[in-house]
C-alpha cells in the first residue's frame, strides 16, 4: 500500500510539473497503475476476487481513455504545431 | 522471506522508472521508462498471484496503449524539448505540495489505519483464488459483474470510434 | 531444491542452446529450400553440401566493421536488437514438449514451467516484440527505416488482434489457457485440435505469417522495399541478431502452432488403443517432427508466393481475418452450448 501511494504520488507530481502533454498523459497512466496496484494488493489479503476485477475494468478504462486522449493530441498537434501545455489556449480569450 | 525480498526489490524497480519517467527530459526515453514500470509492476502482481491481471496488464498496457504513445511521439516528432521557457502562470511549489499533502493523508491512514497481520505468503499461494485464478475471474466476470463487463465493451467500442473520427484528416 | 533451481536451470540452458542452434541452421535451411523450390543448388562450397555455411556467415558478421549512425541515440540504438530477440526466446519456456519422463530416477516434465495463463503470456510476450522494430527505426535516426518501422508494426499489432481472437476460440475448445493442459485436453480428445477447429488454424497459420513479417507479408524487410526497411542502419552483429530473431519467432510460432493444433508431442489420433503402436516414437521427436513441418511450409510459402502491397495487407488484416475470427468465436461458443 506504500507503495501504491508513493506511486500515485509521483504520478500527481508528473502531472503537476511537466509541460509536455504526452508526459502529462504518461504520469495519468502511472495513477492508474498506482489504484490497479492497490486493488490487487487488498485482492490479495483479502482473498476476494473482486479486486482483480476491478482492476481488469481500470486497465480497460485506461485503454480507452489513452486512444481518446492520443487522438485529440494528433487532432491539436495537426493545428497548432505544439505539445507544450501553456501554449495549448485555444478557450482562452 | 524471499517473498518480502522480491517485493522490496520489485518495487524500487516500480518507482525508480516512475521516477525517471516524470523526470526525462527526451520523450521516447519516458515511454521507453513507462514500458520497464509498466512490466515490472506486472512482475509484482504474479508476485500477488494475480496472475490473469499480469498477463493482461503486459499485453493491454505495455503491448499496446504504450505502443499508442509511441507511436504518437513518432508522428509528432519531437526533437526540442518543449520545456524552454517557462510559464509565469506556472507554479511548480504547488504540484509539489499538492503531492506532499497527499502523501501526508496515505501516511496517516497507513499509522493509525489499524491494519492486521500481513498475509502469509505460502497459504496465499496455494489458496484458490492464485491456483485457480483464471477460472475465478471468469466466473466473477461473468456472473456477478456481467453488467460493468457489457458495460466496459460498449466503452471501448465508443472509445474506438472516438479515436477513428479524431484522428482522421479528413471527415 | 535442486528439483525447484537445478532441474529448471538446466532445462532452460538446453532449449535456448537448441534454439539458438535451430536458428542458425534455419539461415541454410531458408537458402537450400528456396533454391531447391527455384531448380538450383543454393550454397555447397562451405563445407559438405554447404553444412557448414552458418559457420561462415557467422565469422563474417562477427568481423564486420560495427557502424553507429551519429546523432543515433546509442542506448535505444543497441537495445533494439535484443529487445526483438529477447521475446522469442522466453516464449520457450511454456512450450511443452513431451510427456513427464523418467531420468536420472527423477519425474522430469519436459516443458521448462506450466503457466496457467500460458497461451495469454505467449501473446503478451509478442506484442513486447513490437517494441524492437519501432524503435529500431526510430534509432537509426534516418527517414526511411522510421517509416519503413511505423509501417511494420503498425502491421504487427493489426495482425495481433486477429491471432488473439482466433486463440480465443481455440481456448474456447481446450477449456483452458495453460499449454500443457491443452495438450492434455487433445489427449482426451483423441483428436488433434486441426481437425475440431480448421478455420482457427488457417486463420493462425496466417496471422503468424504476418506476425513474423514472413512472405508474402514481408514489407517490412525485403529489400526492394524502402531501401531495407528498419534494419538498413544495422550492420554486423546487430543485422545479425535482427535476422536470427525473425527466425526465432518462426520457430515459436510453428512451436506454437504444433501444440496447439497439432497435439504437441501427442501421436496421431491419441489414447486411440489400436494406434497405441506409434507411442513408440517418443514424444519430443513428434515435437520436433511437427514443429519441422510448420518451418517448412513456412519457407514454401515464401518461395512460391508474391508480396503483399501494404494496403492489400492492412485490408486483409482488418476486414477478412478479424470478422472471420469473430465468426469463428460465436461458432464454437454455439458448438460448445449444444453439444
Amino acid at each position: 500500500m506504500v507503495l501504491s501511494a508513493v506511486l500515485f504520488m509521483i504520478g500527481v507530481a508528473g502531472v503537476m510539473l511537466r509541460r509536455n502533454i504526452i508526459v502529462i498523459f504518461m504520469s495519468i497512466e502511472l495513477i492508474l497503475n498506482a489504484v490497479n496496484i492497490n486493488l490487487v494488493a487488498f485482492s490479495y489479503q483479502l482473498q476476494n476476487g473482486i479486486g482483480q476485477v476491478f482492476a481488469i475494468f481500470v486497465i480497460a478504462v485506461a485503454a480507452a481513455e489513452a486512444a481518446v486522449g492520443l487522438g485529440i493530441i494528433l487532432a491539436f498537434y495537426r493545428n497548432k504545431e505544439t505539445i507544450n501545455i501553456d501554449e495549448m489556449n485555444l478557450m482562452r480569450w | 522471506m524471499g517473498h518480502a525480498i522480491a517485493f522490496y526489490v520489485i518495487s524500487a524497480f516500480v518507482l525508480g522508472f516512475a521516477m525517471l519517467v516524470i523526470t526525462t527530459k527526451n520523450t521516447v526515453h519516458a515511454v521507453l521508462f513507462l514500458v520497464l514500470n509498466f512490466l515490472a509492476v506486472a512482475a509484482l502482481y504474479v508476485l500477488l498471484t494475480a496472475q490473469f491481471l499480469a498477463v493482461i496488464q503486459v499485453l493491454v498496457y505495455a503491448g499496446g496503449i504504450v505502443v499508442l504513445y509511441l507511436f504518437v511521439v513518432m508522428l509528432v516528432n519531437l526533437k526540442r524539448q518543449p520545456e524552454d521557457h517557462s510559464s509565469p502562470q506556472r507554479r511548480p511549489w504547488l504540484g509539489f505540495a499538492l503531492s506532499a499533502v497527499v502523501l501526508a493523508q496515505l501516511g496517516a491512514i497507513l499509522v493509525w489505519g489499524g491494519y492486521g497481520t500481513p498475509a502469509d505468503p505460502h497459504t496465499m499461494q496455494n489458496s484458490d483464488l492464485a491456483v485457480n485464478n483464471v477460472e475465478r475471474i471468469g466466473m466473477l466476470l461473468y456472473t456477478d459483474y456481467l453488467i460493468p463487463f457489457e458495460v466496459a465493451s460498449m466503452l471501448l467500442l465508443v472509445a474506438m470510434v472516438g479515436a477513428i473520427i479524431l484522428a482522421k484528416r479528413e471527415l | 531444491m535442486i528439483d525447484t533451481y537445478v532441474i529448471p536451470l538446466i532445462k532452460i540452458l538446453f532449449v535456448l542452446n537448441a534454439t539458438l542452434i535451430g536458428v542458425t541452421y534455419m539461415v541454410l535451411l531458408e537458402r537450400k529450400v528456396i533454391a531447391w523450390v527455384q531448380v538450383r543448388l543454393g550454397p555447397m562450397r562451405v563445407g559438405p553440401h554447404g553444412i557448414l555455411q552458418p559457420i561462415a556467415d557467422a565469422v563474417k558478421l562477427i568481423l564486420k566493421e560495427d557502424i553507429t549512425p551519429t546523432r543515433a541515440d546509442k542506448w535505444v540504438f543497441t537495445a533494439a536488437p535484443i529487445i526483438v530477440m529477447v521475446p522469442a526466446l522466453i516464449t520457450f519456456a511454456v512450450i511443452p514438449f513431451g510427456p513427464t519422463v523418467h531420468m536420472f530416477g527423477r519425474d522430469i516434465p519436459l516443458y521448462i514451467t506450466d503457466v496457467n495463463v500460458g497461451l495469454l503470456y505467449i501473446v503478451s510476450v509478442a506484442s513486447i516484440g513490437v517494441y524492437g522494430i519501432i524503435l529500431g527505426g526510430w534509432a537509426s535516426n534516418s527517414k526511411f527505416p522510421l517509416l519503413a518501422s511505423l509501417r511494420a508494426s503498425a502491421q504487427l499489432i493489426s495482425y495481433e488482434v486477429a491471432v488473439t481472437m482466433t486463440l480465443v476460440s481455440l481456448i474456447m475448445t481446450a477449456g483452458s489457457l495453460s499449454m500443457v493442459k491443452i495438450v492434455e485436453s487433445q489427449y482426451n480428445a483423441n483428436l488433434w485440435f486441426i481437425f475440431v477447429q480448421p478455420v482457427a488454424f488457417v486463420l493462425f497459420f496466417i496471422g503468424g505469417l504476418a506476425e513474423t513479417n514472413r512472405a508474402p507479408f514481408d514489407m517490412a524487410e525485403a529489400e526492394q522495399e524502402l531501401t531495407g526497411g528498419f534494419h538498413t542502419e544495422y550492420s554486423g552483429m546487430r543485422f545479425a541478431l535482427f535476422f536470427l530473431a525473425e527466425y526465432a519467432n518462426m520457430i515459436v510460432v510453428s512451436a506454437v502452432a504444433t501444440t496447439l493444433f497439432l497435439g504437441g508431442w501427442l501421436a496421431p489420433f491419441p489414447n486411440v488403443d489400436w494406434l497405441n503402436f506409434l507411442g513408440v516414437v517418443p514424444g519430443w521427436i513428434w515435437f520436433l517432427l511437427k514443429t519441422f513441418v510448420f518451418l517448412y511450409v513456412f519457407l514454401w510459402v515464401r518461395a512460391t508466393l508474391p508480396r503483399y502491397r501494404y494496403d492489400q495487407l492492412m485490408r486483409l488484416g482488418w476486414k477478412v481475418l478479424i470478422p472471420v475470427a469473430i465468426a469463428n468465436v460465436i461458432a464454437t461458443g454455439i458448438v460448445k452450448v449444444l453439444l
